[in-house]
């Protein structure tokens, strides 16, 4: 089993420097979501205007992997239509499944240092916690 | 006691995890199964499996006496009065969901008090709140010393006497205190309330011996000290479980059942509807016999010897926090590093081979009490040695590394 795999440099990066931390005052529409095998949990926050996520931030506590996949995870879909955003969520099921899928066409290569999450059985779920609240903010909007 | 060579008697432990050897640190959420218990259910489903109670047949006669054999093992080996206070359970969870059902609602009205602790395991946590829910009971709690233990003053002024039910964890899951149980229940009887006692944690580690604890409910899993998964009991004071309606209803348990109305056999069958848990049993006794060669005492020696050196290692390791009274009996450590969480805690130390828990483990309002939300926990137990340990710690280091 090889570290290396799980702890990229990307994600540690996201995971000590988190982009969209943080929460906006005005609107939008606010998920939270536990994972109540571990404890750990986001609070997502998405402002969706005309079809499209204009801003997403997250706040919550988790372990690196949690908290890298949600910086990703809101740094991709910001700008993005809502049908783009739940296309790479479902992208995002896929690469926890092993499968090969990639990002290139939504120019955000980040996500893929997530990968080596497939060979963690256990930490999975920790990666797709972010992916999951983005699933259910879209479908309360 | 030698571990090394207690070690060698359980298969499990003697294999690589990601090219290292297995130190396994997570006996507080299931203990490892000794050859003496895997002999034992296989030779239960090879020679003796029938059913119990009702076959005429010669292995129904087998099965019948080892699974009642293993009821009288438990009954003494708790300290027991009669074998007839001992009933086989799934667990822990159910044994204490048992009497907050069947007990619960008979003894507990609205304005009573239920009183327990921020400590408990969910287990002994939720079967309460909802009882409380139900009744319009009100849900107390013992406020916890800084360190985590329980003092005796605050025990004396949250019991009133509108008390009804004590329920507390003998050894608690996260924090490796002994609470004052037999204390706590001389107070509980002085206001007429009964007091439950989560054994979970503690019959594993040291003896136990409910008259002198003077509880009036014990409940225990198997599993988490050598026996099988699917076993626990349920102890209770004679007058208190013949008062007690069953709440599984079915075979085994009846009397006799008539088109509109049926009795119940009498305790301890009532309260085991359904075929047993006959090889759970089984297995529970075989791993009582293991523990008792052993000896309790010892084992709580070895335990209490390698926590302190758990503790003393570990708090040589910059960033660490560690919750709990530094003197403990139990061999438990409950721990955070800084600036790294304890899953990628986990995770890195299984890459060395080394198994611990990582999370919430069942007790969420404890973490809240601690700030924390999730920790990383290394349970100790027979089979574990000081090289376990100082694995454990160079391993820790080399966490601390990998993330800075």
């Amino acid at each position: 089993m090889q570290l290396d795999d799980l702890y990229r440099r990307v994600i540690m990066d996201h995971y000590k420097n988190p982009r969209n931390k943080g929460k906006f005052e005005d609107g939008g529409v606010t998920v939270d979501l536990n994972n109540p095998t571990c404890g750990d949990r986001i609070s997502l926050q998405l402002k969706i205007e005309d079809g499209i996520v204009k801003d997403a931030r997250f706040s919550g506590e988790g372990c690196s992997i949690s908290m890298s996949s949600a910086s990703m995870m809101t740094e991709a879909v910001k700008g993005r239509t809502y049908e783009e955003a739940l296309d790479m969520a479902n992208r995002f099921s896929l690469l926890m499944q092993g499968e090969s899928v990639d990002f290139d066409d939504y120019d955000y290569e980040d996500i893929e240092a997530l990968s080596g999450v497939c060979k963690f059985p256990a930490r999975i779920k920790c990666a797709t916690l972010a992916w999951n609240a983005l699933k259910k903010g879209i479908d309360e909007e | 006691m030698n571990a090394e060579l207690i070690k060698e008697q359980f298969p499990i432990l003697n294999q690589e995890i990601n090219g290292h050897p297995l130190v396994y640190l997570d006996s507080a959420a299931t203990a490892q199964k000794p050859r003496a218990v895997l002999d034992a259910l296989k030779h239960y489903y090879e020679f003796d499996n029938a059913n119990v109670h009702r076959g005429v047949h010669t292995l129904g006669s087998r099965a019948t006496d080892a699974y009642e054999g293993a009821r009288e093992k438990v009954a003494k080996f708790i300290g027991a009065a009669h074998t007839k206070e001992v009933i086989f359970t799934r667990g822990t969870t159910t044994a204490l969901n048992l009497v907050a059902s069947s007990y619960g609602p008979s003894a507990v009205k609205s304005g009573d008090e239920i009183v327990i602790t921020p400590m408990e395991h969910h287990s002994n946590l939720i079967p309460w709140q909802q009882l409380a829910l139900r009744t319009g009971a009100t849900l107390k709690y013992i406020p916890l010393q800084p360190d985590g233990s329980i003092a005796l003053d605050e025990v004396e002024k949250i019991i009133t006497d509108k008390t009804r039910i004590v329920a507390t964890a003998y050894v608690s899951n996260v924090l490796g205190v002994v609470n004052p149980v037999k204390e706590i229940a001389a107070i509980a009887h002085k206001h007429g309330a009964v007091m439950v006692v989560d054994g979970a944690q503690s019959t594993p580690h040291m003896k136990v011996d409910v008259q002198s604890l003077d509880c009036d409910f014990y409940a225990f899993s198997g599993h988490k000290m050598c026996g099988p998964t699917g076993i626990g009991v349920l102890y209770g004071k004679k007058h208190l479980l013949e008062a007690m309606e069953p709440i599984e209803f079915g075979g085994e348990m009846i009397d006799d059942v008539g088109l509109h109305e049926s009795t119940w056999k009498e305790l301890p069958w009532k309260f085991e509807g359904g075929t047993p848990i006959i090889a759970g049993a089984v297995g529970l006794a075989a791993a009582i016999d293991f523990l008792q060669e052993i000896g309790l005492d010892e084992i709580h020696r070895h335990e209490t010897k390698l926590a302190a050196y758990a503790i003393g290692r570990l708090s040589e390791i910059e960033g660490i926090t560690i919750y709990g009274p530094r003197e403990r009996e139990v061999g438990l450590v409950t721990f955070n590093l800084d600036d790294v969480h304890p899953h990628d805690v986990a995770t890195v130390l299984d890459a060395s081979g080394i198994a611990i828990r990582a999370g919430h483990h069942c007790c969420q309002p404890l973490m809240r009490w601690l700030e924390a939300s999730a920790t990383a926990r290394a349970s100790l137990y027979i089979y574990n040695t000081e090289q376990d340990i100082d694995r454990l710690a160079e391993a820790l280091i080399q966490t601390k590394e990998y993330f800075a």
